[in-house]
């Protein structure tokens, strides 16, 4: 069990020490249901401990700052650079403008993500989950207080099991204050990305804020806390969709953190003096299982568990470095690559394969469409809905006319003078509501970043039309731009 | 209940109901809903507290925070209304209602209204576009038997037709047959008489031998050529538009029964600001003059 103490054994080459403890999802004690090992993950010092560390500071910074960013847009609109307006109905992202008929842009991100996701995987295994997943992340912050607060594993363990004095209940608010505030952080950045940033946090202090912002706050204030403080490892195994979904994605080419059995077994504990002659350079110390945040053990080969942070890397090397072997015997390394070594070829890395190609040019193309959409987007949307009751009037001389609602949504920031000409039949006259018409043509402003909607005409002599109905083409064109818009709709003559 | 009996397979209590040798275990309520379960008895506690709960013979009871749904909506209305006001006032001060129509947002703002207030109260008649039925006006024709300028409009939505206001519009299409005022011949001739007014399909004999009677009897609301006059109400006889029906059937079924259809008045129940966004939206629909 994990939560052992450790067993002194000085006598091993290097000073290593021997720790007794077993991975949480070690086979032997596997069960269909069993109670949460709490894990005391040791600390590690490493590059990939180091890059963890610059990656938590870029992405928390990112999440934390990214509201408070201006970009004036002009007067009227919001000027921060980020901002989900659902009470003005706009996504804003510098210098992208989304309104939610073109919420495809959304699908186009998710698709975006989801392939990067994809061949990131098939690259380089779960990148994701170790690097830069919100709870990887978060859950590594967490760690970190708690290691400030209580000391590394072992004080860990053994504040764990000690009684309540005040030494430990002073420990432990500490720490989940300072769980909580951070919690409180977190829920406080997110709220910052639907409303105007500096004034919501006016308001939110002085209990002016919408209940949807204290709301939110409370929920992610309520979800880092329990799934960054309590719950950890258990999110990413058991309510994670995604361990389940990458055995799929990678391959006996992914690069993924492994241990290198050939060079490892057999492994045992090795005494100082002791030959490396006929065995393995793994040592047992299980350096690398107290080291892991998910409590497994990576010599067991990839697992289900594992989120590829590489902390087990770290801990492996300094090892090796002590016992005078060389670093790497835990890696970024591939399946393929055991084979080759255990066959005697030469080792290699092949980043492209069929499988990366396929995500790749996939990803290309889905990039290069969204660019397209984004910079050829219509600054202005045409929408004509005939009147259905009555589908059609007659006038006393005869005459039948149709009426139309033309709406017009105008994304330019400012009045546009557009044309609205009806096509159709020979004959055919137009009206618009407080518009001035001439001949089939309505001349009118659409005011800049709004719907604009007019009731439109059209009448037929008596007998004008041949049949019940007549096709006809609302044109609407913007003589500054030369933008043009066509939609084709009908004229009911109803039963000639 | 000393004996406890236990079930050997499980190793759980039984309740000691047992069917056909099949013994109930007793086996203790999930702790997830027994959390559950209490939470919702302190919140309902809580609940009887602070909200409107128990009924009591005069009354109930209203809880501390003295909540009420009614109060609610009335702040809600006046808080509405406020937001109106100033769109309001600029409707009531406008002076005459074309200014209305010419301010795109003052029109924005009538339309509106208007079409809301049609739905609730004109749709169940006119239809929901307006476009009538036998006996109710189409309203996005230009056939207007009272007038379908916007002061006309507001006029009929105010007092009504025959609706028994003072200032009502009233006319009156006599019973000729029933009402004795016309020998039954006569009243033939003279559908064969309307009907060609308006070109359609008829015996000119018949029409001829009906003119004198239209002289006397229909000219004086129709008119001598039959196009009708709307300060009476005297619907044109000459276009293609039928408030009944242009058919022979129908066009003698009003001759001789008459015709007096009723439009409500609107006054009293609809505020003026209302009554003037509904004649701004009913002129919109295409047929205003």
């Amino acid at each position: 069990m994990s939560v052992n103490e450790p067993a002194p054994s000085s006598d091993l080459s290097g000073g290593v020490v021997r720790h007794n403890v077993e991975a949480v999802n070690a086979a032997g004690t596997r069960t269909l249901y069993k109670a949460r090992e709490p894990i005391y993950p040791k600390r590690v010092k490493g590059t990939f401990r180091n890059l963890k560390w610059i990656i938590m500071a870029v992405t928390l910074g990112v999440y934390y700052l990214v509201p408070w960013i201006r970009w004036p847009r002009g007067p009227g609109e919001p000027d921060q650079a980020v901002l989900v307006d659902f009470a003005g109905r706009r996504f804003y992202f510098f210098f992208i403008e989304i309104w939610p008929d073109q919420l495809y842009f959304l699908t186009g991100v998710l698709i975006i993500a989801a392939l990067s996701l994809f061949l990131a995987t098939a690259l380089f295994g779960r990148v994701w989950c170790g690097y830069s997943c919100p709870q990887t992340v978060w859950t590594d912050l967490y760690v970190w207080v708690e290691r400030k607060i209580e000391g590394d594993r072992n004080a860990r363990m053994k504040l764990a099991k000690a009684k309540w004095t005040a030494d430990k209940i002073r420990k432990r608010v500490t720490k989940h204050a300072i769980w909580i505030l951070i919690g409180m952080a977190t829920g406080g950045a997110w709220i910052l990305y639907f409303h105007d940033a500096p004034s919501l946090a006016r308001d939110f202090f002085s209990g002016d804020a919408p209940f949807t912002s204290y709301f939110f706050f409370a929920l992610l204030t309520l979800t880092t806390y329990l799934f960054a403080g309590s719950m950890r490892e258990q999110v990413c195994t058991y309510m994670c969709p995604w361990p389940r979904i990458q055995a799929a994605l990678t391959d006996e080419e992914t690069l993924e953190v492994t241990y290198k059995v050939d060079r490892g077994e057999p492994r045992g504990p090795h005494k100082k003096g002791d030959t490396w002659e006929g065995r393995g350079d793994c040592v047992s110390c299980r350096a690398c299982v107290i080291s892991c945040p998910m409590g497994i053990d990576i010599r067991e080969g990839a697992q289900l568990e594992c989120i590829n942070c590489a902390l087990c890397i770290d801990a492996c090397d300094d090892i090796m470095k002590k016992v005078g072997r060389p670093t790497g015997l835990i890696a970024y390394d591939t399946d393929a690559n055991i084979a080759r070594r255990e066959a005697g070829e030469k080792t290699t890395v092949k980043l492209v394969r069929p499988r990366t190609i396929l995500y790749g040019s996939v990803l290309a193309f889905v990039c290069a469409l969204m660019i397209y959409g984004l910079s050829t987007q219509a600054t202005m949307v045409v929408n004509v809905l005939r009147d259905r009751a009555p589908p059609f009037i007659l006038m006393s001389d005869g005459s039948i006319r149709n009426a139309y609602t033309v709406k017009i949504v105008n994304r330019e920031n400012y009045t546009r003078e557009l044309k609205i000409t009806v096509e159709g039949p020979d004959g055919m006259t137009v009206g618009a509501v407080g518009e001035e018409a001439e001949g089939a043509t309505v001349m009118l402003d659409a005011p800049g970043d709004t719907v604009r909607s007019v009731r439109i005409f059209a009448t037929m002599p008596p007998g004008g039309v041949k049949g019940a109905s007549a096709p006809v083409i609302v044109r609407v064109t913007d003589p500054d731009t030369g933008e043009e818009i066509l939609n084709p709709t009908v004229f009911m003559a109803g039963r000639e | 209940m000393s004996d406890k009996e236990v079930d050997e397979h499980s190793g759980v209590e039984t309740t000691g109901h047992s069917w056909d040798g099949i013994k109930e275990l007793n086996n203790p309520l999930p702790r997830w809903w027994l959390i559950v379960f209490w939470v919702c008895v302190a919140w309902s506690i809580g609940y009887w507290v602070l909200m409107p709960s128990w009924p009591g013979i005069s009354g109930y009871l209203k809880g501390t925070r003295n909540h009420s749904e009614r109060a609610n909506v009335e702040v809600a209305v006046a808080e509405l209304d406020a937001q109106r006001a100033d769109a309001t006032r600029r409707l009531l001060t406008a002076p005459n209602m074309e200014t209305i129509e010419n301010d795109p947002d003052l029109q924005a703002f009538a339309l509106a209204a208007g079409e809301s207030l049609f739905g609730d109260n004109c749709a169940t008649c006119h239809g929901a576009g307006g476009q009538g039925f036998k006996g109710y006006p189409n309203l996005n024709d230009d056939d207007w038997l009272w007038g379908g300028k916007l002061e006309d409009i507001r006029q009929t939505i105010r007092y009504g037709i025959r609706s028994g206001h003072e200032d009502a519009h009233i006319s009156l299409m006599q019973a000729y047959g029933s009402g004795g005022l016309l020998p039954r011949d006569t009243v033939d001739d003279l559908v064969h008489y309307v009907r060609s007014l308006s070109g359609q399909e008829h015996d000119a004999e018949a029409a001829a031998r009906a003119a004198p009677a239209f002289e006397v009897q229909c000219v004086q609301c129709h008119g001598a050529d039959g196009k009708g006059d709307q300060s009476q109400g005297a619907p044109n006889l000459t276009d293609p538009i039928w408030l009944y029906g242009g058919d022979a059937a129908t066009i003698r079924e009003t001759l001789w029964n008459g015709r007096g259809g009723v439009m409500p008045t609107w006054e009293g129940r609809l505020s003026e600001e209302e009554i003037l966004a509904l004649a701004v939206y009913v002129h919109s629909l295409g047929g205003g003059e």
